[in-house]
């Protein structure tokens, strides 16, 4: 039984030179206990994606069609007093970069405070104080009876985050949304948080949504992915079928892309050519066609988010090659890309 | 040692016990130095010609400071910075002008460190014309001539730094940097800030570049797979200290000192079997 249930998301931006279509048609479920990655470049949606599900894109100039629910309610029909209320206590979210998600002059625990304060009014402070204390010690903060009490700035960017993760869980939301959550910090310390949201995972059954733009990230902790590219889905299945039989060329040009310490280095990086296109001048029909190799006569039409393995039922890609063709052309010098690299 | 004798044999950048220590300072009259930020505490390497050597470390390990020190954009607090054999460490602008030809930078935020109020020639000619390497119609077709050979197109050449994409302007950057055909280039993290997939992109593009130029590179960065991806040599730094230096294959494949196998188990890998087993065998 799925919590979380999005179906053809859509979210427009009228500006000056025409609308904006960041989120065009997303749509996915997510069960308690599970982690759903969405992927994608700077300007593909999956912010959008995940700030549209909290209410935080409701802006004079959006358009915003679909349908999003939450255990039965309604997200996207919900007025803005019962968004508050959902916020925080039914869906926590955590921020890139958690110095500017904390309020620099008031003290850490003061804004935990607060914050289940602003939700639960029979609270009184001394408990809630108590409350930010065991939440400190839940996420790994040590000493957290004298950091309570310290200001955003006394903590490191790691620390910090981990704050950012005791608040978002103060309320024991069901949901918890991750955009970038290690982007700004160390390797060390990302993987310290990426445990963290692995072990709350597990412990709390809680369902998270993790937007990231590594591939390495997603392997480390995600269940499912979604690989989005110009806000739309381009391909998504469980975390295997993803990175061992990945179906749309967007997808295989990535993969091909990383660099990886554990194996052998080619002698020139393999490469996605061009680069994104504007939101506002999208080409007819495939997205991706453009930066694609493999284009051939059907790709103006735009492909459907279908399945095409027999045997994968939950894989779809938006692509109009056939499985067979695409087992063929995704090996590049035998590992999966888009193209061999260019001498 | 008199620099010209050496400059055929010496290496192109040599550094010896490079400190930056940068002072704490108390008080509200009388500023008194409490205490000290050793940013960069006794760092030794060497660039040869047309090599790449990569610097990795996590924030605040002083990877930046030391490229700074290196070009004397910061005063280093002691220590040698020899380029080819000749001693650059404390000399003032002045002096350093005519060595800035032979050794430029690219930065981290190619939205930050190109004037917006510029149009793409004045910027990437700037460097030529400062340096009274060409002028007028020269110097239009020796701008258009790089920015063709950075991937972007000649009729740029008006246009200014936000119509462009994080990638373009990266190109930008380099097709400075390259203007006057130094010998150096230090890359201050010049694929961090750019997509995944125009990461590679602009990889390719240093790569080839070096090999058509015989530049060398300071490559630093904090993702240890692009480095050691373009590095021939990689030094891992830590609180102001190299902990290691080595081939870049051997720092990875075989690291031996403790905080850069910490660094390295640290790396996620985008294998979802691999990083199975490794968080299995790991103790938590």
């Amino acid at each position: 039984m799925s919590l979380l249930s999005v179906s053809d998301l859509r979210v427009g931006f009228a500006t000056e030179d025409g609308v904006v279509q960041a989120v065009d048609g997303v749509s996915f479920d997510l069960s308690p206990g599970e982690v759903l990655a969405i992927v994608g470049e700077s300007g593909s949606g999956k912010s959008v994606t995940a700030q549209t599900l909290i209410g935080l894109t409701r802006a004079k100039n959006a358009r915003i069609e679909g349908s999003v629910q939450l255990g039965g309610e309604d997200l996207l029909s919900a007025g803005d007093a019962e968004m508050r209320r959902l916020r925080g206590e039914r869906i926590g979210m955590v921020f890139q970069d958690p110095m500017t998600s904390f309020n620099p002059v008031y003290r850490l625990g003061n804004q935990i405070v607060e914050a289940i304060r602003a939700h639960r009014g029979d609270v009184s402070k001394e408990q809630g104080r108590a409350r930010a204390v065991e939440l400190f010690e839940a996420v790994g903060i040590p000493d957290a009876k004298r950091r309570v009490d310290d200001y955003p700035h006394e903590f490191s960017g790691g620390m910090r985050q981990r704050a950012m993760i005791a608040m978002a869980l103060a309320l024991e939301p069901e949901v918890l949304i991750a955009d970038e959550p290690t982007t700004a910090l160390d390797v060390t310390i990302q993987a310290q948080i990426l445990r963290l949201l692995e072990q709350l995972n597990r412990e709390r059954n809680l369902a998270t949504i993790l937007i990231t733009h590594d591939l390495g990230v997603v392997a480390e902790v995600a269940d499912r992915v979604l690989v989005m590219y110009a806000g739309k889905v381009v391909e998504q299945g469980t975390l295997d079928e993803i990175f061992y039989d990945p179906q749309h060329p967007y997808t295989w040009g990535l993969m091909g892309s990383l660099t990886r310490i554990d194996r052998p280095r080619p002698r020139r990086l393999p490469q996605i050519a061009g680069q994104p296109p504007s939101l506002l001048d999208l080409p007819e029909g495939c997205p991706f066609r453009p930066r694609c190799p493999h284009e051939f006569s059907k790709c103006p039409q735009y492909p459907p988010l279908e399945a095409k393995l027999p045997e994968s039922p939950g894989h779809c890609d938006r692509c109009w090659l056939s499985p067979e063709e695409k087992r063929e052309k995704r090996l590049v010098e035998g590992q999966i890309g888009l193209e061999a690299p260019r001498a | 040692m008199n620099g010209t004798e050496t400059a055929g044999s010496a290496p192109l950048l040599e550094v010896t016990d490079l400190v930056k220590h940068f002072p704490i300072k108390r008080g509200i009259l009388i500023d008194r130095e409490v205490d000290q930020v050793r940013a960069v505490d006794g760092v030794s390497f060497k660039v040869e010609r047309g090599e790449t050597l990569g610097l990795v470390g996590e924030s605040g390990s002083g990877k930046s400071t030391a490229c700074r020190a290196v070009l004397q954009l910061i005063k280093p607090t002691s220590g040698s910075v020899k380029f080819e054999g000749r001693e650059i460490a404390g000399l003032g602008r002045r002096q350093m002008r005519p060595l800035r030809r032979e050794m430029q930078m690219i930065f981290q935020d190619p939205q930050a460190s190109l004037n917006p109020r510029k149009r793409v020639g004045q910027i990437v000619g700037d460097p030529l014309k400062r340096q009274g390497v060409a002028s007028g119609s020269e110097l239009r077709r020796q701008v258009q001539e790089l920015l063709e050979r950075v991937g972007l197109s000649s009729e740029h050449y008006n246009r200014f730094p936000h119509e462009f994409s994080g990638g373009q302007r990266q190109r930008i950057g380099i097709a400075r940097a390259l203007a006057l055909k130094p010998k150096l280039v230090i890359c201050d993290e010049p694929v961090s800030a750019l997509d995944v997939s125009i990461q590679a992109q602009i990889v390719n593009l240093l790569d080839d570049l070096q090999d058509e130029f015989g530049l060398a590179y300071l490559f630093v960065a904090h993702d240890i797979g692009v480095v050691r991806h373009i590095s021939d040599r990689i030094a891992v730094m830590n609180e102001g200290k190299i902990v290691e230096q080595g081939s870049a294959d051997q720092v990875c494949e075989n690291p031996r000192d403790e905080y850069t196998k910490k660094l390295l188990g640290a790396v996620p890998i985008p294998d979802p079997r691999e990083s199975r087993e490794r968080r299995a065998g790991s103790v938590n």
